[in-house]
């Protein structure tokens, strides 16, 4: 029985299901596995053709400890508890981690006299680990940095992440538990009823007693065919550049601007696969597609990144690509339970929404109880996936004699840059969630990720990828 | 397990497999080759001209390749492809990947004959979102000669070089009109003669002081946004595939990672005229060092290097003190960098040298301690986009126990 689809049939799919979930995101994975914990019937609907496809893939993929949120907001909350329990699921089901810690830089006196302000900040935030630190210090953490650091706050619990993993793993989860996962399939209409609701896409319609709208971008939109008018989603651009592997060396900890006048910043972090991140930029915008790089912003970018860091400008540039935040008029998540129309949302979930995602998990979970919905656990669930191993700090697939004598196909690297074995991308292919395209295939794997981007294996690894199961197979 | 060579070479392109050929002859040789088969780029490229400096005769590039792992084998080098060296663990030991496992060589020489390869899309930094449709020359000729597929059907290739129309040629040939062709340069940069005759032959139009912008498309490649670098105007074109070509970085990963000393110009190792790195007993050839020249030429640094790994190999290749080569503006690299008192002349007894600047007639000069040391007339053009071939007797007079050699256009 395979329980994702790309045509918006299941056979096997219930007259009507006591959650739809609306948004694939990773947050949307998330709620998605909290909730197959227990005894309902789930769905979860996505417009693209893949989970995690928009602001999931296009981040800074930091784990915060929370130390910066604003005190007593709910996004405080939900990003320190979130904080641990991604802390803890990672290393069970592979999600790469590191705890890298960061670095806020002051450049300028405003900056530095803000340190102290941050550091008590901090604190009310539950944070006791932030160190204010001086200039010497911050130069012996960070060597590469340019002229005219003038002290620095530390925070060492400040991580890296991959965030595609994480995505992946909570919905592979939930698919083992019995999710239902509908893709390529966007709501057309909402239809609440007395005792069950409506969910029309294009391509079907969904019956269901309980609709969670964890739509990021499309959010507010949900939420007005709902009845309801309180948000609006303004995209946020954020532009970010990658460095080379090699300039890996140059960076040990996330290195974070000092949110000040001159507005948030641009932070230098390494990055779970060992490269070196540039960005990000803060432009809204309208388009709420527009994920391409701007010659503006790239050359902004650059301009920063002299200033932080100039060695890092003599390194080759392996990717640059932009984000989405689903930024709105509100300073916290937006969160509603209306107990009467069965209906949860969940918007304006920003970057945040990656630390906070398994706690924003449990937060459904909890709203739905208080609702007076009966949730009873499962018994006997299926033991957490293991997810492939992608992260740089970790042994990958190429390195390991034990894995290679077993199945040769992975000693043989397909993608030279990143090192990805021709047994990865058929695991890819072959796993429960598997990718419909090359940009699927390189967030599972690696593949084609690297600095060549292409140039010896792009066609290799196509023709691998539409060897394998495709979307539409009936499995 | 821990396998021994006298010669490891990483690398079966032209430059690996010539040096392979040589050596195997009386050493054990093994050549690592992390593709499915040897012979590295010529193998696509569907052209004939190889082989003219070193084999003297032409052929196509996938027999080409193939004659020079045909030799190497038969020589005796153990060529061992789909086997990627991925880390240094000594001196001279590496570890490798296979699917025959995961071991390490401990070797007594090492020839790093890596390569180099194209710049892709976002290393030149060029907006937009990531639609399909954008290939470098390499990718485009690996999807068309080895997997036979087409790219699209209206193309915008940037760069004017000798690969460039070797990427206007493999589009033609995979029927896909190549609509524009578009460089930042003031001029196209391959040789006239060719240019011209290329110009009119494949019919496609050349922007001169034109930089790509911007690709347009979010799915697929719709056009590209054009910007005259003078003026500063901007138009678009409709196409839906854009080949980024040229615009050479060497894959001096693993020198890197061995910590061996770089040329800042080319990014690959530095080497002396027996190209020898700072590593002793490692040794660096072809593109990897000259980021690119062609393949006869790759081919006949592996001839070179040879003589200098059975030297050493034997004892007899003493690391005496050298002198560094410099150069100035507009000039950005020159290989071999290193000029050691007792080493004899570089491969080919040619100086190579790469340009950012058009010169029609142009002079060359080495300086020594303040004094001229050499000068000479060049019979040819200079022209960004292809090396520069010097002869060795420029610095006939040089110190070789005075300070570095500047060598600069005049």
């Amino acid at each position: 029985m395979r329980r994702v689809t790309w045509t918006g049939t299941q056979p096997d799919a219930p007259e009507i299901f006591d959650v739809v979930i609306i948004g694939g995101g990773i947050v949307g994975c998330a709620v998605a596995r909290a909730l197959t914990a227990f005894e309902l019937n789930v769905a979860l609907i996505e417009a693209r053709s893949d989970i995690g496809d928009v602001t999931s893939k296009a981040n800074t993929a930091i784990l915060h400890t929370g130390f910066d949120a604003t005190p007593g907001t709910l996004e405080s909350a939900l990003v320190r508890r979130g904080y641990g329990l991604l802390s803890q699921y990672a290393p069970t089901v592979g999600i790469p981690v590191a705890r890298t810690g960061a670095l806020l830089v002051a450049w300028t006196d405003e900056e530095l006299a803000a340190l102290p302000k941050l550091a008590s900040k901090a604190h009310e935030n539950g944070y006791e680990e932030a160190e204010l630190v001086d200039a010497a210090e911050v130069y012996r953490r960070e060597p590469a940095l340019g002229l005219g650091a003038l002290g620095g706050l530390s925070i060492p619990d400040e991580s890296i992440v991959c965030s595609w993993t994480s995505a992946l793993a909570y919905v592979t989860e939930a698919v083992s538990r019995g999710l239902f996962l509908y893709l390529d399939q966007s709501v057309t209409g909402i239809d609440v009823g007395e005792d069950s609701t409506e969910v029309q896409t294009t391509r079907g319609s969904l019956p269901t007693r309980w609709v969670i709208n964890i739509a990021g971008h499309g959010a507010d939109v949900i939420d007005r065919m709902l009845g309801h008018d309180r948000f609006t989603v303004v995209p946020r651009k954020g532009e970010l550049i990658v460095f080379d592997k090699l300039s890996r060396r140059l960076v040990n900890s996330i290195v974070l601007p000092v949110p000040s006048s001159r507005g948030k910043g641009v932070l230098v972090s390494p990055t779970i696969y060992g490269n070196v991140m540039l960005g990000p930029t803060a432009e809204n915008i309208v388009d709420r597609t527009d994920t391409s790089t701007t010659p503006d912003g790239l050359s902004f970018l650059l301009a920063k990144g002299e200033q932080i860091m100039p060695r890092l400008l003599d390194e080759e540039v392996t990717t640059t690509y932009a984000g989405l935040r689903a930024a709105t008029e509100h300073s916290d998540f937006v969160i509603d339970c209306d107990d009467r129309n069965r209906y949860v949302l969940l918007g304006g979930i920003r970057s945040t929404g990656l630390t906070a995602s398994m706690a924003l998990g449990e937060y459904v979970v909890e709203l739905l109880t208080s609702a007076g919905e009966p949730l009873e656990s499962r018994d006997g669930l299926p033991p957490a996936p293991k997810m492939p191993q992608i992260g740089q700090a970790f042994t990958r697939p190429f390195e390991d004699e034990a894995k290679i004598a077993l199945d040769p196909e992975y000693g043989r690297i397909v993608c030279f840059c990143e090192r990805v074995s021709r047994g990865e991308i058929r695991d890819a292919c072959e796993s429960a969630v598997p990718p419909t395209d090359l940009d699927g295939l390189r967030r599972r794997t690696r593949a084609l990720m690297g600095r060549c981007q292409g140039f010896y294996c792009q066609a290799e690894v196509e023709a691998l990828l539409h060897r394998g199961p495709r979307r539409g197979d009936q499995v | 397990m821990t396998e021994q060579c006298d010669v490891l070479i990483v690398g079966a392109g032209p430059s690996g497999l010539a040096a392979a050929a040589e050596l195997a002859r009386d050493n054990r040789v093994i050549v690592l080759e992390r593709e499915q088969t040897a012979g590295g780029i010529p193998r696509h490229s569907d052209h004939t001209g190889y082989g003219l400096r070193d084999l003297r005769r032409v052929m196509f590039g996938p027999t080409y390749a193939k004659l020079l792992a045909d030799r190497a084998v038969q020589a005796g080098a153990d060529v061992r492809t789909e086997t990627m060296m991925t880390h240094w663990v000594g001196e001279r030991s590496v570890v490798v990947t296979s699917p025959q496992g995961r071991y390490e060589i401990d070797a007594k020489a090492i020839i790093l004959a890596t390569g180099a390869r194209e710049r892709p899309r976002s290393a030149r930094l060029v907006a937009g979102d990531r639609p399909a449709g954008i290939f470098t020359t390499g990718s485009l000729q690996n999807l068309v000669h080895l997997h036979h597929q087409s790219p699209g059907s209206r193309a915008v290739v940037v760069g004017s070089e000798l690969v460039s129309w070797s990427a206007v040629l493999t589009l033609r040939e995979a029927g896909c009109q190549a609509v524009a062709m578009v460089t930042h340069r003031d001029r196209p940069e391959s040789y006239a003669a060719f240019h011209q005759g290329a110009k009119r032959l494949l019919s496609t139009p050349i922007s001169t002081s034109t930089k790509v912008r911007r690709v347009l498309g979010r799915d697929r490649v719709e056009a590209v946004e054009l910007e005259h670098v003078v003026t500063g105007s901007v138009r678009t074109i409709a196409c839906d595939t854009v080949v980024f070509t040229a615009d050479w970085i060497p894959d001096h990963e693993l020198a890197r990672l061995g910590g061996l000393e770089l040329n800042p110009g080319s990014r690959g190792p530095s080497i002396d005229t027996m190209m020898r790195t700072s590593r002793p007993g490692v040794f660096a050839i072809g593109n990897l060092v000259h980021p690119v020249d062609t393949a006869d030429v790759c081919a006949l640094d592996g001839r070179h290097v040879a003589q200098a790994v059975r030297a050493y190999l034997d004892g007899r290749l003493p690391e005496d003190s050298g002198v560094e080569l410099r150069v100035e503006s507009p000039l950005r690299w020159v290989s071999p960098s290193v000029v050691r008192l007792g080493d004899g002349a570089p491969a080919r007894r040619r100086l190579l040298l790469w340009s950012d600047e058009f010169r029609q007639v142009a002079k060359i000069a080495a300086v020594q301690d303040g004094g001229v040391i050499g000068k000479l007339t060049l019979p040819w053009a200079v022209a960004p986009g292809r090396v520069l071939r010097i002869p060795w007797s420029l610095l006939s007079s040089h110190n070789p126990k005075g300070g570095s050699i500047t060598l600069a256009l005049t």
